[in-house]
């Protein structure tokens, strides 16, 4: 295995393709022969491997070829993706080997995802089997839709057409299910080196291309140039003087003085300078699959996972969507546990909402009244984040519409994202609250400015929990405490609000929180620590002021003894009896969260 | 942006990512060519720093040059670099003629089980690339080891859409590869665009002998060649016909001795 020399024209990308299909349908003799027809071996290698199939008294197959590891020879299956280098007059490959058996899936998946082509093995005698489906499936969800299916084993059949026509129509109607058009059926025997590198007398009745043909007729995936400039921010590096935002474009195109947006946080700035180390002159702008970085020309907060993104281009910014899943896990993938998703750079807690399809991947039979997956199925459901996620639909840029599922500490799910239906209140609010903060007109001052002289930065402090629990009076104290720290604090009560900001519109909670919000944004805004109580509050609303207080941080103190959602500081209202210590509780808190800084703090 | 393009793009992700998600990571510099451009890379990725350790297994065999190579450029580019070395064995007098498995085991693997041990390292990023033997063919960008360094390659965690294994039990370490994807031709195309300051022993001696692949001075042979620069490095490989590691002697102990090597922790 390796690079075999011999490159015919180093400026061509390398093709990459994957076979696929069920185990024993002939995957690694394919690729021997492949190998040997196009003179890709290495010298003697051929030789090599027939005196050892002689010492050990085996006839010569081509699959041995690829037997690198010992295991593999014992089992005689191919345990797992390696890439072997061929070439043709056209142009170079890599096949990316994937293995059939069942339990291998998570390797095919590796070996697929990588892919740009793919080869469906079938084996005329066995016919369509459950690989065969499975595997033509998660190409589908791959997004791999460049498929040719070789129909192998020929020879055990006696050539014959109908045979070859039965698969054919069979696995073409089950693509067609699918969306997905193969490009060609192609009849071959690999062991006898029928119709892959050159059209054999067998089977007159066939007039296709051979396999190398097929090979040579794919086409290198584009570059996704075109499509709106997507970053998912990977990381922010301060090594020297230079505060960069590193990451790749992973779509379109990016430009110095381009103004850039970074979702779900809603910061705006614009693009000061691509850099770059080791290059005759700092480039001006970048382009997708180039792993960059830049700055920006103002200090605003962005850590990894934003998406940065142009002004008028904006990815979608949700807690829910619908999603196709393909499951690996040695666990189920079920409703009440949770997940974490990882979809770019972006890492949330997450869990399915809805399943609205479990499928047998195999047959793609709809499995009933089934509210999991287990390994190796899939499923059309809705996921829902923790936290709000940036993405775009699968369909429109693949590249940041595409997942993976983390069960404890290993990916056992992918996914690509189908659809999106901002139809729950918190996506319209939050639809409401990103316009809001792409028009808001900013102060000269800066957050960072009032922050360096209020010795804090802004938050709302919420206080929740049922009535009578003393959140009240701990308020009050926190408010105090705060201000003869000489930090900037304001207790926000909402009965002020409703007197006042909110008397025309009697008793409608949910404007009467929305209001609440927006007024906390303005405090928040002019850099103050707010701190608000909630008594009658649903948790609904409480989402809604998190909400509505972005960009500015929200810390919840809940006041309980039945704990509810996820605060970040829980308080018994025996604890709470003693205002004093509740407060200092809290105020360390915020000193450990960095929100309150200390007065000269130096930026 | 052509196919080395690619090629570094997809490296400094991975670099960065390795960065971004492992605390206490190494960086494992055999003065060889491929952990050269991964710190060449590295240096990409992290805009002329290298805010990683390197960390050499000294097996006290070397080839002289490799070390006055080693410490000039550790100076010129201004990197951590730690030397790991397995004294105790040392000490035994362990060396390639007790058996070079033996060897390579307590000296290579057993050295940098002792220096990550030392420095609490959970992550080690090393310059392995798939086509050059078959077991390394198998891995993964990310690749966890359990606490005995053992990898387990029938049990590899799925890897796609650049979505690494980041998570771990406290009892693995995880080895990470930014430059899996390369081939040898690509190193040396590589070296030659970006210029890279590589250790002359890879170019041919009067005499028409070079080192194709560097180790230790007993076990590693040079082969015949008139390549004495890049240029002529890039063309000779272009024509070749045989394995990058077949001077190296470890390899050839027997059938499986690379898989054995790797399966208990070698790089």
């Amino acid at each position: 295995m390796g690079n075999n020399g011999s490159a015919p024209d180093l400026s061509t990308r390398l093709m990459r393709m994957v076979i696929v299909g069920h185990v024993d349908h002939g995957k690694s003799t394919l690729v021997g022969r492949l190998l040997s027809d196009t003179g890709s071996l290495p010298e003697g290698k051929l030789q090599f491997v027939k005196d050892i199939c002689d010492q050990q008294g085996k006839t010569f197959e081509f699959a041995f070829l690829l037997d690198a590891l010992q295991e593999e020879q014992e089992q005689g299956i191919t345990i797992d993706t390696s890439q072997i280098f061929f070439h043709t007059t056209k142009r170079k490959y890599v096949i990316i080997d994937a293995p059939g058996h069942k339990e291998f899936l998570k390797n095919m998946v590796t070996g697929a995802a990588d892919a740009e082509a793919a080869l469906l093995l079938i084996d005329a005698k066995e016919g369509v089997q459950e690989q065969s489906r499975r595997h033509g499936y998660i190409l589908k969800l791959l997004g791999l839709t460049q498929v040719a299916v070789v129909i192998n084993k020929m020879d055990l059949v006696g050539y014959d057409e109908k045979v070859y026509s039965k698969i054919k129509t069979e696995y073409s109607n089950f693509l067609a299910s699918l969306g997905v058009e193969a490009r060609e059926f192609i009849p071959v025997s690999a062991k006898l080196g029928t119709n892959i590198a050159e059209l054999k007398d067998e089977m007159p009745w066939y007039k296709g291309p051979t396999v190398l043909n097929i090979l040579d007729q794919f086409e290198k995936k584009p570059r996704p140039d075109h499509l709106p400039f997507r970053f998912p921010v990977q990381d922010v590096y301060k090594f020297d003087e230079r505060r960069i935002i590193a990451g790749r474009v992973e779509s379109g195109k990016l430009q110095v003085g381009d103004r850039v947006i970074f979702s779900p946080s809603n910061k705006k700035a614009i693009v000061k300078t691509i850099e770059s180390w080791s290059v005759p002159e700092q480039p001006n702008a970048a382009t997708s699959s180039e792993s960059i970085g830049f700055t920006l020309d103002e200090q605003i907060f962005v850590e990894r996972g934003d998406v940065c993104t142009l002004m008028d281009e904006l990815p979608i910014v949700s807690t829910t969507f619908d999603a196709n899943v393909f499951w690996m896990g040695k666990r189920k993938l079920e409703k009440g546990r949770k997940f974490t998703i990882k979809l770019n750079t972006q890492e949330v807690e997450c869990e399915v909402h809805e399943f609205k399809k479990a499928i047998d991947a195999s047959t793609l039979e709809t499995l009933k009244n089934q509210d999991y997956i287990a390994k190796n199925d899939v499923a059309e459901l809705t996921l829902k984040t923790r936290s709000p996620v940036a993405f775009d639909l699968f369909g429109s840029i693949a590249t940041t519409g595409r997942f993976v599922l983390v069960d404890e500490y290993d990916v056992c799910g992918g996914g690509i994202i189908t659809t999106y239906n901002p139809t729950t209140k918190e996506d319209k609010l939050r639809d409401e609250v990103r316009t809001r903060d792409f028009n808001w007109i900013k102060s000269d001052i800066k957050p960072e400015e009032r922050a360096y002289r209020n010795g804090h930065s802004a938050a709302l402090i919420l206080i929740t929990g049922e009535p009578g629990s003393g959140k009240g009076p701990l308020a009050r104290t926190l408010e105090r405490s705060l201000f003869q720290n000489n930090f900037q604090s304001y207790l926000l009560d909402r009965r002020n609000v409703n007197l006042g900001v909110s008397a025309d519109i009697g008793s409608s909670e949910e404007e009467s929180a929305r209001r609440l919000g927006e007024v906390a944004k303005l405090f928040l805004d002019a850099g103050h620590v707010v701190i608000s109580t909630s008594n009658a509050f649903h948790r609904e609303d409480q989402e809604d002021l998190k909400l509505l207080a972005n960009p500015y941080q929200v810390v919840e103190i809940q006041v309980s003894s039945k704990p509810a959602g996820e605060p970040d500081i829980l308080i018994s209202p025996d604890e709470a009896q003693n205002v004093k210590e509740a407060s200092t509780k809290i105020q360390n808190y915020l000193k450990e969260k960095k929100i309150l800084m200390g007065h000269n703090y130096s930026i | 942006m052509d196919h080395l393009d690619e090629l570094e793009n997809q490296s400094i992700y991975i670099l960065r990512e390795a960065y971004k998600n492992f605390k206490n990571l190494a960086m494992l510099w055999s003065i060889g060519k491929d952990s050269t451009i991964m710190l060449w890379l590295a240096r990409k990725a992290f805009f002329g720093h290298c805010p990683i350790p390197l960390v050499h297994i000294d097996t006290t065999y070397k080839i002289p040059a490799m070390i006055e190579y080693r410490d000039f450029y550790a100076k010129e580019w201004g990197l951590n670099l730690v030397v790991g070395k397995n004294q105790k064995a040392l000490d035994e007098g362990m060396n390639h003629e007790k058996g070079r498995i033996v060897c390579c085991e307590a000296l290579k693997t057993q050295g940098l089980q002792c220096i990550m041990e030392q420095e609490g390292y959970t992550g080690l990023i090393l310059g392995i690339r798939r086509d050059e033997e078959g077991t390394r063919a198998k891995e993964r960008y990310f690749s966890p080891r359990d606490k005995n360094f053992e990898w387990n390659f029938k049990d590899q965690p799925p890897e796609l859409w650049d979505q690494y294994k980041t998570k771990f039990s406290d009892d693995t370490h995880i080895r990470i590869h930014p430059i899996l994807h390369w081939t040898e031709l690509n190193v040396w195309e590589y070296i030659l665009r970006e210029n890279i300051p590589i250790i002359d022993l890879y170019f041919a001696t009067p005499e028409g002998k070079r080192y194709r692949s560097l180790g230790c001075a007993p076990c590693t042979g040079t082969i015949d060649s008139n390549a004495k620069n890049v240029e002529e490095i890039v063309e000779e490989l272009k024509n070749a016909t045989t394995a990058e590691r077949s001077g190296r002697a470890q390899d050839q102990e027997n059938t499986y001795a690379m898989q054995k090597l790797r399966a208990r922790g070698y790089m």
